[in-house]
């Protein structure tokens, strides 16, 4: 079981608030990914469910047990960090089992253990090698595997996959989804990357200078996010914004469309503009609009679009596939 | 972009360094090849390099004179206690300024070096009198005491650098699988600073082993170490290089010899920080 529940979740340093408020129900099983910009709290916030931070105010509980006095390695949970934090001095098989041995688990249960979680994870050759003797994603590895081998209620990882190049990431990415899936432990994952999050989150929570914008599952805050701040963190390339009232529609403070929900009309048809720059990917292409007082627009088009810079365009949004925000922010509910 | 290197570069610096080298070296060999020689050859002029009459009873003399094993003995137990003591102290005080640092954390290390700026001579008289009024002059535990304190902010800098390298994620892995603090100590921390605790040790014996001031100051014969032995060649009849040599050459056999087999940590720790 890994039933995460934060309620009322505080965490100040001196006069600098952290997180303010933060309330959240993480269903066993499932895997949430914590995501903003640097800053927002959102390693602050792993870091308080992790214990290795007290919280200023506020419950913790897992499985219905407050534990915000509980020390980390009582909480039944386990951690994935950053750097790896692997004990240097120590084999693979030294790392893995060095959570089984603090247990006082008897030897053979340990050499069992190990060699199962190392087995899942392929680093059966690697047991008696040291940390430096292995790639970046092979260490990687040993951390998940040291995270396993101790049948935690959840999984906590810190941007694990930062530290490893772009095509690897992916491969890792997917690894890691597939662990969790097969393993069916509760995952609470942070990353300041929008598309590990879309990818990998059963639930995304967007966190914000300490706060919590919104929490749900992956297509419900592309398609329904709750303010702008949402609905511009998730999506790439970013949703256009233009003033409501230059769109023709007055008591809309800002009026939001994703690129890919911008279609190229006929001439007089929607808004027009200039092509700044055209993108040409070949899958896609996208258009860097000079729309006048709209400002900049971004629109994305499937295939291959023979326009160039300074071609004139007009644009039109897909209806239904407007987001209507007022002057706070928050979205106008149709 | 990494710059070519030609055969020509490298046999031009790998020329340069064995000359540097040996210059550096050369005054040692000159005493060893002295402390062989008669105390007329050792005068001769021009200076004769090898062919001179080889002899060692400059060093039968020496012991004979000055007995070399009692002051090696005081060299050990000084040089060793004083090391031993200051690891004491500063293995505590470096390791909580590391991890649990507060405000004033810097000032205190500064502070403390700051107190290596002022020349020792400064407080001579004092400290002379203190030692005279509490009978701590000439004794191995007056000495261990003063060269403990004079070397303790470089101890505590030197594992306080340490200490700071060891990644904090590492030991909050090791809170997360379940260690106390005592097992992080046993299972984590420590094996991870063997390597700066082993460095640290063996530079602060080799400073305590050399230290001629407060030595030479506040020991006469019964707590003397090496330097006071050495000085005692030194002596208003005239300097008697062969016999001086040949005591030299003795006082600083032990420690070539330590420094010979630790090279590999002595060059990491007086590195550390500086290349990384």
């Amino acid at each position: 079981m890994g039933q995460i529940t934060l309620q009322r979740v505080r965490k100040s340093f001196g006069p600098v608030n952290i997180i303010k408020d933060a309330n959240l129900d993480i269903e066993n099983g499932s895997f949430v990914v914590f995501v903003g910009p640097s800053g927002c709290g959102k390693t602050t916030l792993l870091r308080l469910i992790a214990g290795l931070e007290d919280v200023t105010g506020g419950q913790i509980l897992i499985d219905g047990r407050n534990v915000v006095d509980v020390p980390p390695a009582k909480r039944g949970l386990s951690m994935v960090f950053q750097s790896y934090a692997l004990y240097p001095h120590m084999s693979v098989r030294g790392n893995i089992a060095f959570g089984l041995k603090m247990a006082g688990l008897p030897r053979p249960e340990i050499d069992k253990k190990v060699e199962a979680a190392a087995a899942t994870l392929n680093l059966t050759p690697y047991l008696d090698r040291k940390p430096r003797e292995l790639s970046g994603g092979q260490r990687q590895r040993v951390a998940i595997g040291r995270a396993i081998v101790r049948e935690p209620k959840a999984f906590l990882f810190d941007e694990p996959l930062s530290n490893l190049d772009a095509a690897l990431r992916v491969q890792m990415r997917l690894e890691v989804t597939k662990l969790q899936k097969q393993l069916g432990t509760t995952a609470i994952y942070v990353t300041h990357d929008q598309v590990e999050a879309m990818t990998m989150a059963d639930k995304i929570v967007v966190l914000n200078a300490g706060l919590i914008e919104q929490y749900g599952s992956p297509l419900e805050l592309y398609e329904h996010p709750a303010n702008i701040f949402v609905a511009g963190f998730i999506g790439s390339p970013k949703m256009n914004f233009v003033p409501g009232e230059a769109a023709g529609e007055p008591g809309v403070a800002t009026l939001g469309v994703r690129p890919e929900h911008l279609r190229i009309g006929k001439e007089g048809e929607g808004w027009p503009g200039t092509v700044s720059v055209a993108e040409h990917l070949g899958s896609d292409t996208f258009l860097y609009v000079d729309a006048g007082k709209l400002g900049m627009l971004t629109a994305r088009c499937i295939g291959e679009f023979n326009l160039k810079a300074g071609d004139r365009v007009w644009l039109s949004p897909e209806p239904g596939r407007l987001h209507r925000f007022d002057k706070e922010g928050g979205v106008i509910k149709a | 972009m990494a710059r070519k290197v030609t055969s020509r570069r490298v046999w031009v610096s790998t020329a340069a360094a064995w000359f540097f080298g040996f210059l550096i070296f050369l005054p040692i060999l000159w005493m060893v090849l002295t402390s062989f020689k008669t105390e007329l050859d050792a005068f001769a002029m021009p200076p004769k390099f090898l062919f001179f009459h080889w002899t060692t009873e400059n060093y039968a003399t020496v012991q004979e004179r000055s007995d070399y094993f009692h002051h090696a003995l005081n060299s050990i137990i000084v040089a060793g206690g004083s090391t031993l003591i200051a690891m004491l102290i500063a293995v505590p005080a470096a390791w909580s300024m590391a991890f649990a640092p507060t405000k004033r954390t810097k000032d205190i290390l500064f502070w403390m070096l700051s107190t290596k700026m002022m020349p020792p001579v400064g407080v001579l008289v004092p400290i002379y009198l203190i030692y005279r009024d509490f009978g701590l002059l000439d004794t191995r535990a007056g000495l261990v005491f003063i060269l403990c304190l004079g070397n303790l902010p470089i101890v505590v800098w030197m594992l306080f650098t340490y200490f700071k390298e060891i990644p904090k994620d590492i030991l909050e892995a090791a809170r997360m699988d379940g260690a106390t603090i005592g097992r992080e100590l046993v299972y984590v921390l420590t094996p991870m600073a063997v390597p700066g605790l082993a460095s640290t040790l063996l530079l602060n014996f080799i400073l305590a082993w050399n230290e001629a001031f407060w030595t030479l100051n506040l020991s006469t014969l019964d707590a003397a170490p090496l330097t006071v032995f050495i000085a005692s060649y030194s002596s208003p009849e005239g300097l008697f290089w062969a016999k001086l040599s040949a005591a030299s050459t003795l006082a600083i056999a032990p420690i070539i010899v330590l420094g010979w087999f630790t090279q590999r940590q002595l060059v990491r720790g007086l590195t550390f920080g500086a290349v990384k």
